[in-house]
């Protein structure tokens, strides 16, 4: 599609590439200003305890020391000493003096330097009360099992009750199988389950893991804030502006306008800084005990493995009934999901929902519990429920093809979304898939039939392993706003509210703009992260929302643009307005192209007329965060700013295909990727170099996650081993496949204007599940339930001696 | 334990340029004192503020402890504050200890490397994690082991040599240097002392407090590579999780003379199983004077594991160690 286009899908030199490549780009550490205090944190050492006394005498005697906040400062009194509320995020408190996991706030010091600041944080006298603590949901499940919390140990909505399962429950777990009917808090089914199982050909069960990682964004999540004349401006690493803006706005309970949110930058977050966590506030909260002092707290490393969010694990048990043909008759999936002391996540049920689209089964059943624990709090992470679901179901399509006889691709391809497929309980449906089309290109790409006869082969102590995955996710939100002016020197700003997280889509999704507008990408400037430049109402930049997102408003926001340019030609000119084109920088006749102005003319022309024209008047539709960012820049120009009101029947998804080829060592446990290839069902290609780091990036990531990273706890103590980032073991450059190559389909998705969907979350999926799949197929079509596949795990295997391990033992 | 993490405590900081300089400090602040080289081990000690040394000096400026040169007796000698890369890399190193600079190769990263010294990765702690978190071990001057119990989480912990600490020697380049029959120079205030590289790092019997004979006073300003494994066949692998930025599950140092079909002599060294690194002595035992043939390698692997006693979570390095030893005979190149 790209050759119609003359922006979208071109490579062109990123808007931001400079100032990150010369280290101009400024980061929340990166700034400075006037008076500035920093803090440092008090954090749990225990996880699960109860705060009797914190003395404070010695740390604020010292020199330089200017204060300390606690948990019982956050409480909103009202003038007659009445407990109003708390200052407190999602229901997480910003400090407390009930700790439910290790490294949990609880107090902040603030002082002229940092040192002073650490030291007196060491002097802090604090008498805990320690209380008895839960590390494994099953460990909780089980009769007699300790509750994370006094409340319960099972989430019910955002609620927690006690419940337990029966002995003989537990007993089945402990022989390595699952109970046939424990107690669940949310299931669904659909078809009839029994019919499909008993028409399959093969069944396949199995006990199912995935470990609970950390995100580790290579910069922590560190903030400085500052109050001044009423305003509240705070320096942050975010993922998203505008949903940033709103929810520390609600936390803080002040007005949007008098918040000002700046993040330019942001090193990675992996979902984990959509709207930020409950710290972010720290400094804010200092800085008004402090009369509206600077404050920074500058997160380390420890600080943002124990309070900066993971991916909750998942144990269950998944049985599997599969045609001759390979396809798939049945799912029946039972997952337990540990979220955490701190909020229920819904990972688990999203796993359903992707399996019983990306597998379309006759018949499914799903039956989930989500249990509170005591380690840090969960929230999303790139693909949540997705990425498991992939890692946990993709293997076992290995071992069904093996079994069945069949192609693994052929198994992968009949079982595969077509078109508007639906999915879920409530028959949903996606706005399509050309998922059969990606398994085609992949296949010939990897040149497959070649590849999988090297399946087995040994090569000394090494042993070759082909392998395969598909992986969906949802692909883009809708109904956002965009925001842009056309200046007098010609130039077009498009606004976003969106963060700079890295991939890119920040800058990208201006596209859809420059292209309505035929403007050269050279002469389009992109503003973003700083709400006082004015920035409209945005998606979150995660969960693959935003490139579908705000494609779709920026093109709204460009078409009334147009139209305004239209009429101001035909107002001025003569004629209709829709007799009037717009193209290389010009508004023009179409029956005389001599007849017109530039854009920048017709921009003055804007501001003269005022009005609509250069946002004095705004759309009635569009978010008062949209009008509050419009109002800054009234008069600027000739101003575009629309909400997407184009509609869309069905959800949007993207699909990848992972094949990987690996060698693994028999002697040694070893694995060593060889190749990798990812191809997309992703829509139009917005930027094919940002599309690559997307897929492969992404790619890498799985890997990373299924090879490498994993929590251990020490479990009579209820402490972390991980919270370095060389502990807890993320992917480095030569653990990367040598040759790594990925395609894209560039099929517009039709219920969209410009047919781009997002891609980030469907991208680990194909790295991950590919390699677990290889790993099984070089183990002869055994699939290692344990993540990740350290050298012990799969020597392990090989040898068939225990790991240590009980039955889907987690954190360990 | 300290309340807080990741934020160094004050120190006072001695830069001498001159070793006599760095010695007369070190016996005037004694136990007070901690010795920078690198700095790669050194740092997450002092920001975890796990360790909270009163005065830290600086070996840096002692250019008279960095190079590679010729020994006396026809080997090598390499000062203590050579990085790693340079070990890794030199020409001579290269060409008549090839073992040395294959296992400097494979120490952490390229960054790591250009930092670290040959010194500090020999002289390092050990990396148990509940040790290093600043939990109050033997080996931290309390009195119990938290990696050795029925729940502990000890996959990376020793199956080796346990004397109440189950904690291994993380170092890369020291089972090289125990297999090239390697010399350290140790010097104080008073004297030098020239200590085996195989007596130069210790067990939890010997001291539990220290993984090598180093006191406090003492520094280890060079290592004396003997000419005697010069050349010779070689084999060199560590297994880790990741293949940068990690510490050896296992790694294995072998040095094969080779003359007439046989086994002349021979060292097996293994890292990351035992508080040192572990000349496997009945392995050597068992190959030394025997054809390198399928029959010996097998003989090797039947004994490398022997006395081994493994934890909870490391069986597997039973598998590892009868593997690595295997290998590093069959595999051994000249």
């Amino acid at each position: 599609m790209s050759e119609n286009h003359k922006v979208i899908g071109k490579d062109f030199p990123l808007k931001d590439l400079e100032a990150k490549v010369t280290g101009r780009a400024r980061f929340t550490e990166d700034f400075r200003v006037e008076g500035m205090a920093f803090a440092k944190l008090l954090l749990s050492p225990m996880p699960r305890a109860r705060v009797r006394q914190i003395d404070a005498t010695a740390a604020l005697a010292m020199e330089g020391v200017l204060g300390i906040l606690t948990a019982d400062e956050l409480d909103i009194v009202s003038t007659d000493g009445v407990r109003q509320g708390v200052i407190e995020s999602a229901g997480e408190r910003v400090l407390t003096n009930e700790p439910f996991y290790q490294g949990q706030p609880v107090a902040a010091i603030a002082a002229v330097d940092e040192d002073a600041a650490a030291e007196a944080i060491d002097r802090l006298r604090v008498d805990y009360e320690i209380l008895p603590f839960v590390l494994d949901p099953l460990e909780s499940l089980r009769p007699g099992g300790r509750n994370a919390r006094d409340e319960g140990n099972v989430y019910d909505g955002q609620s927690l009750r006690d419940l337990k399962w029966t002995p003989a429950d537990m007993e089945a777990i402990d022989r390595g199988g699952w109970p046939l009917d424990p107690e669940y808090t949310s299931s669904w089914e659909k078809g009839d389950l029994a019919a499909a199982f008993a028409a399959a050909d093969l069944i396949i069960e199995e006990p199912i893991y995935h470990q609970s990682v950390t995100h580790h964004p290579l910069e922590p999540r560190s903030a400085l804030a500052y109050w001044q004349n009423g305003k509240l401006y705070l320096h942050c690493s975010t993922q998203s502006i505008a949903q940033m803006k709103r929810r520390k706005a609600a936390d803080m309970q002040i007005e949007e306008e008098d918040f000002v949110l700046i993040s330019q930058y942001c090193g990675g977050g992996f979902g984990s800084k959509n709207e930020g966590v409950p710290t972010d506030l720290i400094p804010a909260l200092l800085s008004r005990k402090l009369g509206g002092r600077p404050v920074m707290l500058r997160v380390t490393r420890d600080e943002e493995s124990a309070f900066g969010r993971a991916r909750p694990g998942l144990q269950g048990f998944v049985r599997l009934g599969f045609r001759s043909n390979g396809r798939i008759a049945g799912i029946d999936l039972s997952l337990v999901l540990d979220s955490g002391p701190i909020r229920s996540q819904g990972d688990h049920s999203s796993f359903a929902n992707y399996a019983s689209l990306q597998y379309q089964p006759e018949a499914m059943r799903f039956r989930g519990i989500t249990v509170a624990t005591n380690t840090p709090p969960r929230g999303a992470q790139q693909a949540p429920g997705g990425f498991p679901m992939v890692t946990m179901m993709e293997p076992l399509m290995g071992r069904a093809a093996r079994e069945l006889g069949l192609d693994r691709l052929e198994l992968m391809r009949i079982n595969a979304p077509r078109g508007a497929a639906s999915y879920g309980p409530q028959e949903a449906y996606i706005t399509g898939s050309f998922a059969p089309e990606a398994i085609d290109r992949a296949r010939e790409l990897f040149r497959w039939e070649e590849k999988k006869q090297l399946s087995g082969q040994t090569n000394g102590s090494k042993v070759t392993g082909i392998g395969a995955a598909l992986t969906t996710y949802g692909a883009g939100d809708i109904e956002f706003d965009g925001l842009l002016v056309i200046r007098p020197d010609g130039r077009l700003t498009v606004h976003q509210g969106i963060g700079n997280l890295g991939c890119h889509s920040v800058i990208d999704t201006a596209r859809a703009a420059a292209e309505v507008l035929s403007q050269p990408w050279e002469e389009v400037d992109v503003v973003w992260g700083d709400t006082s430049r004015g920035a409209p109402w945005s998606s979150r930049q995660g969960g693959t929302r935003t490139t579908h997102a705000h494609t779709r408003a920026n093109h709204a926001a460009a078409m009334d643009a147009r139209r305004k340019l239209q009429e101001i030609a035909a107002r001025d000119l003569g004629g209709s307005a829709d007799s009037y084109e717009v193209d290389a920088g010009r508004v023009y006749r179409l029956d005389s192209p001599g007849t017109g102005m530039t854009l920048g003319r017709a921009a003055e022309r804007a501001i003269e007329l005022g009005g609509r024209y250069d946002g004095h008047e705004l759309p009635e539709d569009i978010d008062a965060m949209t009008v509050a960012g419009a109002r800054l820049l009234v008069g600027q120009g000739l101003m575009g700013v629309a909400k997407d009101n184009y509609g869309r029947d069905g959800s949007t998804y993207s699909f990848v295909v992972g094949l990987c080829h690996l060698e693994l060592d028999r002697e040694t446990g070893v694995i060593e990727v060889k190749e990798y290839l990812a191809v997309a069902d992703c829509g139009t290609i917005m930027n094919p170099r940002g599309l690559q780091g997307q897929l492969l990036g992404g790619g890498t990531r799985g890997m990373s996650v299924v090879r490498f990273e994993k929590w251990a706890y020490d479990p009579q103590w209820g402490i972390n081993a991980n919270h370095r980032l060389y502990t807890a073991k993320p992917v480095t450059i030569l653990d990367v496949p040598t040759t790594m190559d990925w395609a894209a389909l560039d099929i517009p998705d039709p219920q969209t204007p410009v047919g781009a969907k997002g891609v980030a979350e469907s991208t680990i999926g194909g790295g991950g599940g590919a390699l677990i799949d290889a790993v099984a197929d070089a183990l002869g079509g055994r699939v290692p339930q344990r993540r990740p596949l350290t050298p012990d795990i799969i020597l392990s295997m090989l040898e068939g001696f225990g790991t240590g391990h009980r039955p889907l033992q987690t954190h360990a | 334990m300290s309340n807080i993490r990741d934020m160094m405590r004050s120190f006072e900081l001695f830069q001498p340029t001159e070793l006599e300089g760095a010695l007369t400090l070190l016996r005037e602040y004694g136990s007070d004192a901690w010795v920078l080289s690198g700095g790669m081990d050194t740092f997450d000690w002092l920001k975890d503020r796990a360790k909270q040394p009163r005065v830290v000096v600086d070996l840096g400026g002692l250019e008279e402890l960095r190079g590679i040169s010729e020994g006396d007796d026809g080997g090598l000698l390499i000062g203590a504050r050579t990085t790693i890369t340079e070990v890794a890399t030199h020409p001579e190193v290269i060409r008549r200890y090839r073992l040395l600079a294959e296992a400097a190769d494979m120490v952490a990263t390229p960054q790591i490397r250009n930092q670290g010294t040959l010194g500090g990765n020999l002289a390092q702690d050990t990396r148990c994690w509940y040790y290093r978190s600043g939990w109050p071990c033997y080996r931290a001057g309390g009195n119990t082991c938290y990696a050795n119990t029925p729940t502990s989480i000890n996959r990376e912990h020793g199956i080796f040599e346990a004397d109440r600490c189950v904690a291994v020697s993380p170092s890369d380049t020291a089972p090289a240097l125990v297999a090239l029959d390697a010399r350290m120079v140790v010097s104080s205030h008073r004297s030098e002392r020239i200590v085996d590289a195989a007596d130069f790092f210790i067990t939890p019997g010997t001291d539990i407090t220290r993984m090598t004979v180093l006191h406090p006073g003492e520094i280890l300003v060079a290592v004396q590579i003997p000419e005697r494994w010069a050349g010779k066949t070689f084999y060199f692998e560590k297994v880790a999780d990741r293949q940068a930025w990690d510490f050896a599950l296992a790694s294995v140092a072998s040095a094969l003379e080779l003359s007439g079909g046989l086994i002349q002599d021979a060292r097996i060294v293994m890292g990351g199983v035992s508080p040192r690194p572990l000349r496997m002595r009945r392995v050597e035992e068992t190959i030394v004077g025997r054809a390198l043939d399928d029959e010996t390698i097998e003989a090797a692997g039947a004994v490398a594991a022997d006395g081994a006693r493994p934890l909870r979570f490391n069986q597997y390095k039973l598998s590892l160690t009868r593997n690595l030893v295997k290998r590093a005979i069959r595999e051994a190149t000249a």
